[in-house]
């Protein structure tokens, strides 16, 4: 898997331009990260959800898959535990979004390709493949269950025609591959049309199979499977720039694979104690370096992070960088721990800076910079003072995600209540939308929401009293180099575009 | 302390015989029979309440009462025990039901009684717990007592924490990452509470027990600082008596074996080990979770035995205190520096509350 100079480049995001997008009139607009968050308007472009019924049917010919969305954007205000959408994540390209569910399927939209006579269609993404990537299985030795839901999904860039992407769940990786067949062989000598072999005394002529074209068909089979490599529950993979190995994480120890060897895997950081009585730090998020294919960071539930050489040892026990902020003493309690904990790293696609994701805020690291973040940007902070309810019911220790814009110029995060936040970093300003099936007729402009924290409340604004808790956006993406961004709300996955007046 | 506890069994087995037996039904507690089978001979207990399946939805009740502080002698109704979490944490509103969770409530055995949330309204109360609640207490180490809401509140906080330890160690698949800053959590609280009784030496220092020992919390967590004083005399009765009164669950005959060993383990008399002991249960239940032995529900319950120990001395408040000799007790509560002296109360109120579930027939 040696990649030539020439297929490099994409790799590299500083040199990438930013094309125009279209807004549905027809009229090219500046991109809105260029022109800042605030001053574009986000409008939905499609609500999906993905109930198994949708696979069966993806599958048939002359699918209007617009119908399908559409049909079942009617009202199912039931929400199926193995429908609820654990992970997303936008291709290289953009072209695919994967999704997913904590029934361990893994549902694959396609955006719709521009066509002159519907250019109102282009962006809308429709269902591409659905497969089942992890069953549920049962540790003998342990007498554990272990779960199915999908973890984390990551892509691998194309190669070929084929698309390849890596699945977990709490203990399996697997390197599936999504390719399309659009052709098929016809006028084999020892079987029929059907497949049924015929009676050799029966064949009189020998004629050559051609390839004739067929109704296309998407299928994904699973090329490698990664197991048995980690004792607690992985919570990251990352694929390295080199595309040949990726990391895996889980709890207490991090491994390098390698996409051929699927019997061994390297260790290559383990943060268990001799004594798991000592036991008092684990592993949250690992993420590698989008351009050093030596450097990766891990962030851990104390809230730090540490940035890790390997060509420095073979076990990077011994960090590089170790970035932590010092606590402010002045917002210290019980639970000040608990929220430092991070949830989500990622690098920015320059690979210059970090973002981190805690449970009250998002911070942006500078790699040079180790005593502190440059920016940190309040995501509900009217939640500061409630922590000891949500230390009762748990959601404290929900974990959110965090995601960069194509330029890194914005960054988004979840929240409660369905909200979720985008800050603009050169701006400074932000904004709260909301994915609800409320306000959310295709092609609507959201409009941005408030919270408001005691006092007199606004008409349009909500007070945080009245927040639905069990409603929260933990995972979300931002495609690599247009504004169109997936919110995955419960089992609804949301896709944003925006639109520049 | 042993005369004390068994005082308080015996005061209250009498009137309840008559209860009404519908509270729970399938109770089998043997009040004042035989030793039981599991208790090793030669043990004086008189007392052989078995552990009942606790419906969650009998125990009822829903409204908190808060100690008036300062107020020795008062024996009003426990303060915290309501609705299982069970209930709590399976409401609809922030909760997908989870087949997993289910199962908890049908679990034979122990229900949990905690801590009952407002179903996720959260509250403006826990302004105290936001913000340098540390510092506020810290300040009146010059004046007597630190405020009992202080410490009324870590105390909850406390309990809050070790139930959701043991709780998540009772799913299939305990969250490691949860688990971790749970005990956390609890690390620091228990060492916020024994610095703040250090404060408040009570004026008993001739009883001549370090502070530590004196504190509920420790006392709740670890056995040993009661075991040590009563250790000794319990070694003659022939083991601790502690196991004897939280007998098995009904689905783990086997965890009795496995029961010897932690107490064992407790049993080191060292003054240190108080928070050594807790430190044991907490490292028990990171033992289990590392741990690659078969778990079936018995299994579970012996793997898991240092926690639920913990778990026991939660739900019967101050189950070691009675190996502490009586006078510690009688020399704190007249002198009641309160803030010890409430948190005495209050357990000992919750003890009279359970003592009701447990031994009635």
């Amino acid at each position: 898997m040696v990649l030539q100079p020439s297929e490099r480049h994409y790799r590299d995001w500083s040199h990438r331009r930013l094309g125009p997008w279209c807004s549905p009139t027809g009229s090219p607009a500046p991109l809105s990260c260029e022109t800042g968050c605030g001053e574009g308007s986000w409008i939905l472009v499609c609500r999906l959800l993905v109930p198994t019924q949708v696979s069966l049917l993806s599958m048939e010919e002359d699918i209007d898959t617009r119908k399908i969305n559409n049909s079942f954007l009617r009202d199912h205000s039931y929400a199926t535990e193995a429908d609820i959408i654990s992970t997303v994540e936008f291709n290289h390209t953009g072209e695919l979004l994967a999704t997913g569910d904590k029934g361990g399927r893994v549902v694959i939209f396609q955006r719709e390709q521009e066509s002159k006579n519907q250019v109102h269609r282009r962006g809308e993404y429709n269902v591409y493949s659905t497969f089942q990537s992890h069953e549920p299985e049962f540790d003998y030795l342990k007498s554990l269950e272990i779960e199915e839901k999908i973890n984390k999904i990551r892509w691998l860039p194309q190669q070929n025609a084929a698309y390849f992407l890596l699945s977990t769940n709490d203990k399996t990786v697997k390197l599936w591959k999504v390719s399309e067949r659009d052709k098929r062989p016809e006028g084999y000598n020892l079987k029929d049309e059907e497949g049924r072999l015929r009676d050799p005394a029966t064949i009189t002529t020998l004629r050559v199979p051609v390839l004739r074209p067929m109704d296309l068909m998407v299928e994904a089979t699973p090329r490698r499977v990664f197991a048995n490599a980690h004792t607690y529950h992985i919570n990251s993979i990352s694929v390295n720039s080199d595309y040949e190995t990726y990391m895996s994480a889980d709890d207490l120890r991090i491994n390098l694979w390698n996409f051929e060897i699927t019997n061994q895997s390297f260790n290559i950081v383990d943060i268990k104690p001799a004594n798991m009585e000592e036991l008092t730090e684990v592993i949250t998020a690992a993420e590698f370096h989008p351009h050093h294919c030596n450097t990766f960071v891990y962030s851990s539930s104390k809230g730090t992070i540490r940035l890790c050489d390997m060509r420095a040892s073979a076990l990077c026990d011994r960090h590089t960088k170790f970035f932590e902020e010092p606590e402010d003493p002045s917002n210290r309690s019980f639970f000040s721990e608990i929220i430092s904990s991070i949830s989500d790293v990622k690098f920015s696609h320059s690979g210059r800076y970090i973002m981190t994701r805690d449970y009250l805020t998002v911070k942006v690291w500078d790699l040079n910079m180790e005593n502190r973040p440059i920016e940190t940007y309040q995501v509900h902070d009217y939640l500061r003072s409630k922590l000891c309810s949500l230390y009762e019911n748990d959601c404290i220790f929900d974990k959110f995600e965090c995601v960069w814009n194509g330029s890194d110029s914005v960054i988004m995060t979840g929240s409660y209540n369905n909200f979720f936040r985008m800050f603009d970093r050169n701006t400074k300003r932000d904004v709260t939308l909301e994915a609800s099936r409320e306000n959310s007729k295709p092609r609507a402009i959201l409009k941005p929401r408030k919270v408001c924290v005691g006092g007199k409340r606004r008409k349009d604004e909500i007070s945080v009293d009245s927040l639905d808790f069990s409603k929260k956006i933990l995972h979300t993406a931002w495609h690599p180099s247009e504004n169109i961004i997936a919110v995955a709300a419960t089992n609804n996955l949301y896709i944003f575009q925006d639109k520049v007046n | 302390m042993e005369t004390r506890w068994e005082g308080l069994l015996r005061r209250e087995v009498v009137p309840r015989r008559e209860a009404p037996t519908g509270l729970l039904p399938g109770a089998s507690a043997q009040v004042g029979a035989g030793p039981s089978p599991r208790r090793p001979p030669g043990s004086p207990r008189g007392l052989g309440a078995t552990r009942v399946k606790l419906h969650p939805t009998r125990i009822c009740r829903t409204s908190p009462q808060v100690r008036v502080p300062g107020a020795v002698g008062e024996q009003s109704g426990p303060s915290r025990l309501s609705l299982g979490p069970c209930a709590a944490l399976r409401t609809p509103a922030h909760r997908v039901p989870c087949p997993r969770q289910t199962s908890l409530e049908e679990h034979e055995g122990y229900c949990l009684i905690g801590f009952l949330p407002a179903p996720l309204r959260v509250q403006d109360t826990d302004a105290m717990f936001a913000r340098g609640l540390k510092r506020k207490c810290a300040d009146s180490e010059d004046s007597p007592p630190a405020p009992p809401a202080c410490s009324l509140q870590r105390q909850s906080l406390l309990d809050m924490s070790l139930v959701k330890l043991q709780l998540c160690h009772m799913l299939a698949e305990p969250n490691l990452c949860r688990s971790v800053l749970i005990a956390n959590t609890v690390r620091q609280l228990q060492e916020e509470m024994s610095q703040d009784s250090a404060w408040q030496v009570p004026a008993p220092a001739s009883a001549g027990r370090g502070p530590l020992e004196r504190l509920v919390s420790t006392e709740i967590l670890c056995r040993t600082p009661w075991e040590q004083q009563g250790g000794h005399s319990a070694a003659d009765s022939g083991g601790s008596p502690a196991p004897d009164l939280l007998s098995e669950p009904p689905g783990a005959p086997s965890a009795q074996a496995p029961r010897g060993a932690p107490g064992c383990a407790w049993e080191a008399a060292s003054p240190r080990e108080s928070r050594g002991g807790f430190q044991r249960s907490l490292d028990q239940i990171f033992e289990t979770l590392d741990s690659k032995a078969p778990r079936a529900a018995e299994g579970l319950f012996a793997d898991v035995d240092g926690p639920y120990y913990d778990l026991d001395a939660v739900l019967t408040g101050m189950v070691g205190a009675k190996s502490v000799p009586g006078d510690g007790f009688e020399t704190l509560a007249p002198t009641g520096a309160p803030p010890p002296g409430v948190s005495y109360k209050r357990d000992l109120g919750e003890l009279d509350h359970v003592v009701e579930i447990l031994v009635e027939t």
